[in-house]
């Protein structure tokens, strides 16, 4: 085969190849985000679990409490430091965003980040999106 | 038991441990996430460029396209022109559908004895290996490509989309991606063939065995980390976009597993330019493929031919003529 064909191909395959270098090179990237404890999250400093096994495992417990609540009905969480939650994205004091407050700041910073698209909200209902809405 | 893939499974298993343990008991995740796998880079793509160097500059001497239709010919013969093409455009046509479709594994067949009393040796189209190697390359593929979430912040639409498709089940949480459970099924179905087949395991050596084992490893680590044991996926961007921006950084809180599947990828990376799994570009340089069967229509000449010194019959007429006149031999030119 022709030599300047191969090497054409050869220099396209190398760009490919390096292509996760030059991209952040020409483009802005964005850095990693920090999610943003607001309100009683910020002052409670305590989760459902630790921080590092929250950010690993939260979509499985997520999964369970679907599970718990809709097949048994039970909606306490009991978590290993003794606190009781309650097994509910948005519904009342004692869930998820009842305490984390702004969706945009802290589910989505990472979601966006790490290009993660729950399904959760196609059913679910940000409260804030309802108050706006009124 | 076969040393022929004891001995790669053994080493895969060791390659895993090496990187866990340094990570978790030594505390090398600089090595095992910096320095490694930048050098694995650096090393593929000179051996990669080094390899495809080296064949661009082998002499091709002969016009050896391997022909499966009909060639061209008399105007009212019928030519297979992507089979047995003359043209480049043939040629370029029959490039793609054997880069893309895999033409030539879709033709294998088997040897074997019939199974009913005649107990002949007879040939069977054998289409699993096409189905497997398609599965396996395809999968691979959208796998690859899907890991570009971890080197581009702001991810792009387009990875978006095919995270989209290939997690269109909407199975589980975190959702299960396709692809994954495809290459997994994929390189096990490979793999058995080798083991169980006795035909193909006969053939077989541990250069075949090792990067299956090797993929088959890098695939369940992965599998592992997104839906059993799960990791920060936070730290492990910041990891990898660290990597990518030219600004290493170690974070807390990912485990050893991570380290063991960053590991045996880089492993890959150094064993792709040393091994068979350079027919990634060996494919568009096979000769039998990406030349055109036109040695009817065009006079091809080695390339390195010397002026070879010839003597032709006109040459020895003239040095001969008058002795073979003498004896009565026929001559074309008389004086």
């Amino acid at each position: 085969m022709n030599k300047s064909i191969i090497i054409t191909g050869l220099l396209i395959f190398v760009l490919a190849v390096l292509s996760p270098f030059w991209f952040n090179f020409i483009t802005t990237t964005e850095a990693a985000p920090e999610p943003e404890l607001l309100g009683k999250a910020k002052d409670a400093e305590k989760c459902v679990l630790d921080k590092y096994d929250m950010r690993a495992n939260h979509m499985s417990l997520l999964d369970e409490w679907r599970d718990s609540v809709v097949r048994d009905a039970d909606r306490q969480y009991k978590a290993a430091n003794g606190n009781m939650f309650n097994m509910s994205l948005s519904t009342g004091e004692k869930s998820c965003l009842g305490c984390h407050e702004d969706k945009t700041k802290f589910c989505d910073k990472c979601h966006t980040y790490t290009s993660v698209d729950p399904y959760c909200w196609e059913c679910h209902t940000n409260p804030k999106d309802l108050a706006q809405g009124d | 038991m076969n040393q022929k893939y004891l001995i790669p499974l053994t080493a895969v298993f060791l390659l895993f441990i090496i990187a866990y343990i340094g990570v978790e008991g030594a505390g090398l995740q600089w090595f095992f996430g910096i320095v490694f796998p930048y050098a694995a880079m650096i090393f593929f793509i000179a051996g990669f460029v080094y390899k495809v160097m080296g064949w661009a500059a082998s002499a091709v001497p002969f016009r050896i396209p391997t022909t499966c239709g009909q060639a061209k010919s008399l105007p009212w013969i019928k030519q297979n022109s992507i089979d047995n093409p003359d043209t480049s455009t043939g040629v370029f046509v029959r490039m793609i559908l054997e880069i893309f479709l895999f033409r030539s594994l879709f033709r294998n067949t088997k040897a074997a004895f019939n199974k009913n009393a005649s107990n002949k040796l007879s040939y069977s189209w054998e289409i699993f290996l096409w189905i497997g190697a398609l599965a396996f390359h395809y999968s691979f593929l959208v796998v690859i490509l899907r890991h570009f979430r971890f080197f581009t912040s702001p991810v792009p639409s387009c990875l978006k989309m095919l995270e989209y498709f290939d997690g269109i089940v909407q199975m589980g949480l975190p959702g299960l991606f396709l692809s994954g459970v495809v290459l997994l099924a994929a390189t096990l179905f490979l793999l058995a063939r080798r083991i169980f087949d006795a035909k193909v395991n006969y053939i077989s050596q541990a250069a075949d065995y090792f990067p299956l084992f090797l993929i088959i490893g890098i695939a369940v680590t992965g599998i592992s980390m997104r839906y059993f044991t799960k990791v920060d996926i936070i730290g492990i961007k910041t990891l990898t976009m660290g990597l990518a921006t030219l600004n290493p950084t170690i974070p807390e809180g990912v485990g050893g597993l991570f380290y063991s599947h960053i590991f045996l990828v880089s492993i890959l990376f150094v064993y792709f330019p040393l091994s068979k799994l350079m027919h990634m570009g060996g494919v568009f340089l096979s000769p039998t493929r990406n030349m055109a069967n036109n040695t009817r229509a065009k006079r091809h000449i080695n390339p390195w031919n010397y002026d070879v010194k010839t003597h032709t019959y006109a040459e020895y007429e003239d040095h001969f003529r008058d002795k073979m006149i003498e004896a009565g031999l026929p001559v074309d030119k008389k004086e």
